[in-house]
């Protein structure tokens, strides 16, 4: 497929004039937020900030889902880890690379595995389901962080380990789901004109599953791809509908994101998975934003076989302002810790370990502005 | 973790397929894309495509938008 076309500098350019012209004739600040690190990705790499007319602002909200788990459930999947060894089990724990980084005041997964526990990283939870498949001597548990985009693989892997009953593999679900991350940030006060809807997360949901917070909040919205083209060009059509004062929600990214989304994996979501209050690291608890197991399926869930009390643990460490970051109230760079004393090699904060933390995309690609 | 990429189906068995990352070749699931044929493009994120790729309506929207600005330009 040709995507050549989403790198190109001359469009990119005639669309950063439509943007100035939208932006001179709104004539004040208009804040566009997106809710994605992939989008935050683009935006750094390219140096979308620096191209965008002055009275435009991106703000980057909670778009990575590892920075958001709990600690208390990092801590809560270490303890099952020892409480497993202590009765003369050893788990094979999985997950993926940036989670198992991710640092609680108690240590990561990483730690975990230092002191010799089974802990390995997967691209994909079908990697580790093989595994189980292969190592069936063993109970392998894959820890289960992420938005819509990532449930929906899970959930096609779970429906898969139900009907051939699969019994030494588990997950520990920590799945949320993102536009009520949108609903609650607006409800804490968080103000912007605009929402960039992450693109991926709508594949699954649909343009549909964006539409009440338009309806409900009066807030525009643009559903956007991830190429630099793809941004730009939603920012120019979310720029337009303030401009015109209308609030529609509109799909830049038609090449993937059907009206409907991906009907077939939110059927097999909806089957397996009840949408419950959770918690989000540095946001508190959010209100129909987790997903657990059904009853029917809670043998396919370790804290059925484990019940474990993990100690109340700090969000973050002292000085870390992930929680304003994760909220679009503040970028990285107004943190003191930044740069300094936390690192990718060094993280304080969770949105300095994972590629999509938004203390990360800075980081590397060095954005000082 | 959520870094979704586009890839080029070149075999199918059953709800796996192969697909190819420009040059790098993996297995991924086709549960949620039942319909595919080998060439088609779908995005992948973390071992399973989400979606076909529409190349059509890519290229027809961008035309479109790009009448509006020259519109806007006149």
């Amino acid at each position: 497929m040709e995507l050549s076309i989403f790198h190109d500098k001359d469009l990119a350019q005639r669309i950063l004039q439509g943007i100035k012209r939208e932006a001179e004739k709104i004539g004040r600040e208009v804040k566009l937020m997106h809710v994605c690190g992939t989008h935050e990705d683009t935006v750094t790499r390219s140096g979308i900030r620096s191209l965008l007319p002055e009275n435009v602002k991106v703000m980057s909200g909670p778009g990575c889902p590892v920075c958001i788990t709990p600690a208390e459930d990092i801590a809560a999947m270490m303890q099952i880890m020892r409480r497993a060894r202590e009765e003369g089990e050893e788990i094979i724990l999985t997950t993926f690379g940036d989670m198992y980084k991710i640092p609680t005041t108690i240590g990561s997964f990483a730690d975990l595995k230092s002191e010799d526990f089974d802990v390995r990283v997967v691209y994909s939870i079908y990697d580790s389901y093989k595994m189980a498949l292969k190592e069936n001597n063993h109970l392998v548990v894959h820890f289960s962080p992420g938005f819509e985009t990532t449930t929906a693989p899970a959930a096609g892997i779970l429906k898969e380990v139900i009907e051939k009953d699969v019994d030494n593999f588990k997950i520990y679900s920590v799945h949320r789901l993102t536009p009520p991350a949108v609903e609650a940030l607006i409800k804490q006060g968080t103000v912007f004109d605009g929402l960039i809807d992450p693109g991926h997360v709508s594949t699954i949901i649909g343009v549909k599953g964006w539409e009440y917070i338009t309806k409900e909040y009066g807030v525009p919205q643009v559903v956007a791809g991830f190429e630099p083209v793809d941004f730009l060009m939603a920012v120019f059509m979310l720029l337009r509908i303030i401009r015109k004062g209308e609030t529609k929600i509109e799909n830049q990214y038609t090449r993937v994101v059907k009206y409907e989304g991906n009907v077939e994996a939110q059927k097999t979501m909806e089957m397996l998975f009840d949408i419950v209050d959770a918690k989000w690291r540095a946001l508190g608890i959010i209100p129909k934003s987790g997903l657990e197991l059904k009853d029917e399926y809670k043998d396919f869930e370790i804290r059925t076989f484990y019940k474990v009390k993990p100690p109340k643990l700090p969000d973050l460490e002292k000085g870390c302002i992930c929680g304003a970051v994760l909220r679009g109230l503040a970028l990285p760079t107004q943190c003191p810790l930044f740069g300094k004393k936390c690192t990718p090699r060094n993280p304080v904060g969770p949105c300095m370990v994972s590629y999509e933390g938004t203390c990360q995309i800075f980081y590397k690609y060095g954005a000082l502005f | 973790m959520c870094l979704a990429i586009p890839a080029k189906i070149v075999e199918i068995k059953d709800n796996v397929a192969m697909v190819d990352f420009g040059g790098v070749k993996r297995e991924v699931r086709i549960d949620f894309v039942p319909h595919v044929k080998v060439g088609d493009y779908v995005i992948v994120h973390t071992g399973f495509a989400i979606e076909k790729m529409n190349e059509k309506a890519a290229l027809e929207s961008l035309r479109a938008w790009e009448e509006v600005m020259k519109a806007m330009e006149e």
